[in-house]
């Protein structure tokens, strides 16, 4: 089972934010899907045996790209060419 | 951009299209001119894009998907983008942001999802042929409820450049269309091998349909036809069935055990890649501003919020609680586990038959907002996610009614035989035409 104070803190990690009014809704729900995803506690093994896979690698060339206009194009906001992003510190 | 245009203004009042393109232009080819309307989570250049998402509102894709771009080449005209569950998140294109979409067939129904728009241009005869991506069944599922064809591609088919990612180890782009001929067409020109997917494979494909199945061997999986199926659809899909017996195939009865953990695995998976995947909307590089006066943890959660349906919100959560410290090992390694154990299942029953054949949902369509619980809705995936998680190619073709709703049959083939299910759907459609 999961609080109202464990979905508070995912939904923190995860930068999706949740008001107090969809909290109760939200853990409900959660639960019940969690609950579903118990059943795969009955699956044997703990990891699945990769074989068949291989990795596609190629060589780091330069190649042409768009140009900086049209990359720009959809962030909402700019400054000298960059994306202005909000502050870290 | 060269060539002619046509002239597409449809009458939607199915709410089909998010976008529509009035006077496409296009150039020669295979497509010359068909008007080909494409799902809203494929990159169009200079087309607004937005998977049904507000935090998408207004973004233009300054490139081409690949599928797009190859449209584009064989001459097709594309016509508009369609309306979706927001990120291909749902079963019945209700959790769009922009109003759901109805089902050409029944306007008190769903058209399914997540293609439901895709699915219901081509059933109310606004496009003959569309793209659609499917997850977990999204194409599939939209093709059973409106009543036309979707095929799911084998995994690494058709290249996924371009199409804005939820859950990449599951999700192909496929085609759809009012005939299995028309899927075929259009797979025809979107397949192949592009070095901007390092998932892509060179498979092209040059088939085309071929009715012929005497000697198939068609396996007849018990899950596919007990609890949770609608007797009456079950009922539709035997007749069918009996339909590719009259035609020269012989049927198997199997099993896939694997099923009992597969939607549990599915919706570990995806929600698992959807929070990795979604983390990259945070209104900086595209879509409404964050406040950049803020700290970054606020902004983004202000931003995530209101951009963010209800169900897209709760499956990044779920998926970054299944990937937390301590329960990785839980939910994510049993459910790759589980996902290999039903590979595994298909292996051992593609040895001794050619396909594999049931019912593509379990239900008729449902009526708009029937299905408010979220588990409730996963659940009707049950027979769609275990192709997607095999990564083998599945189609789904109209096969009768059930309470005056269509119904699809469903083909699943071993990876790489596309072209052996288009031709037992091509043979079951020209049979019963």
């Amino acid at each position: 089972m999961v609080s109202e104070k464990d979905v508070q803190h995912i939904a923190e990690l995860a930068d999706v934010g949740i008001s107090s009014g969809e909290l109760g809704t939200f853990t409900h729900q959660f639960n019940e899907i969690l609950e579903y995803f118990d059943q795969l506690d009955a699956v044997k093994g703990d990891a699945a045996a990769i074989k068949d896979l291989y990795n596609v690698m190629r060589e780091d060339e330069i190649e042409p790209s768009l140009p900086q206009e049209e990359v720009l194009r959809n962030a909402p906001a700019q400054e000298d060419g960059f994306i202005r992003a909000p502050r870290v510190m | 951009m060269s060539g002619t245009s046509i002239r597409f203004e449809p009458d939607d009042t199915f709410n089909a299209f998010l976008t529509v393109c009035k006077r496409p232009t296009h150039t020669g080819g295979k497509l010359a001119g068909v008007a080909v309307a494409v799902k809203d989570n494929i990159s169009t250049r200079g087309i607004e894009t937005t998977c049904a998402s507000r935090i998408l509102k207004g973004y233009v894709p300054p490139y081409d998907a690949h599928v797009v771009e190859l449209l584009r080449k064989s001459g097709a005209a594309i016509a508009g983008k369609t309306n979706m569950d927001e990120f291909g998140m749902g079963t019945t294109t209700e959790n769009s942001a922009f109003g759901p979409t109805l089902n050409p067939c029944d306007t008190g129904r769903v058209p399914g999802g997540s293609s439901g728009g895709s699915a219901a241009a081509i059933a109310s005869g606004m496009v003959r042929m569309a793209l659609g991506t499917d997850t977990g069944g999204s194409i599939r599922c939209p093709a059973a409820f409106c009543g036309i064809t979707g095929l799911k591609p084998s995994y690494g088919r058709v290249s996924r450049y371009g199409l804005i990612a939820y859950a990449n180890s599951l999700e192909q782009v496929g085609p759809m269309g009012r005939t299995v001929s028309d899927v075929s067409t259009l797979m025809q020109v979107i397949a192949g091998y592009d070095r901007h997917d390092s998932t892509s494979l060179n498979k092209p494909y040059t088939h085309t349909p071929h009715a012929e199945i005497k000697g198939l061997k068609i396996g007849i999986p018990e899950e596919y036809f007990g609890e949770g199926v609608d007797p009456k659809v079950a009922a539709s899909v035997k007749i069918a069935i009996g339909r590719l017996e009259e035609l020269g195939a012989t049927t198997v009865p199997c099993s896939i055990p694997s099923m009992e953990y597969a939607l549990a695995a599915y919706y570990v998976t995806c929600t698992c890649e959807a929070s990795s995947n979604l983390a990259r909307f945070d209104g900086v590089r595209y879509g409404p501003a964050a406040d950049t006066k803020k700290p970054w943890h606020e902004a983004y959660q202000e931003v995530r919020r209101a951009g963010f349906g209800t169900e897209v919100r709760r499956r990044i959560m779920l998926g970054t609680f299944a990937l937390s410290s301590g329960y990785y090992g839980k939910y994510y390694a049993k459910a790759q586990v589980a996902r290999e154990n039903v590979r595994k299942d298909f292996q051992r029953i593609f040895a001794d038959v050619d396909v594999i054949a049931g019912p593509t949902m379990p239900t008729i369509a449902f009526r708009l907002c029937e299905k408010s619980d979220p588990l409730s809705m996963y659940l009707a995936d049950i027979l769609t996610v275990p192709a997607n998680l095999a990564g083998i190619p599945a189609i789904s073709v109209p096969c009768g009614k059930a309470d005056g709703m269509p119904v699809g049959l469903q083909i699943m083939g071993r990876h790489f035989e596309d072209e052996r299910v288009i031709d037992v759907a091509y043979a079951y459609e020209q049979a019963v035409i």
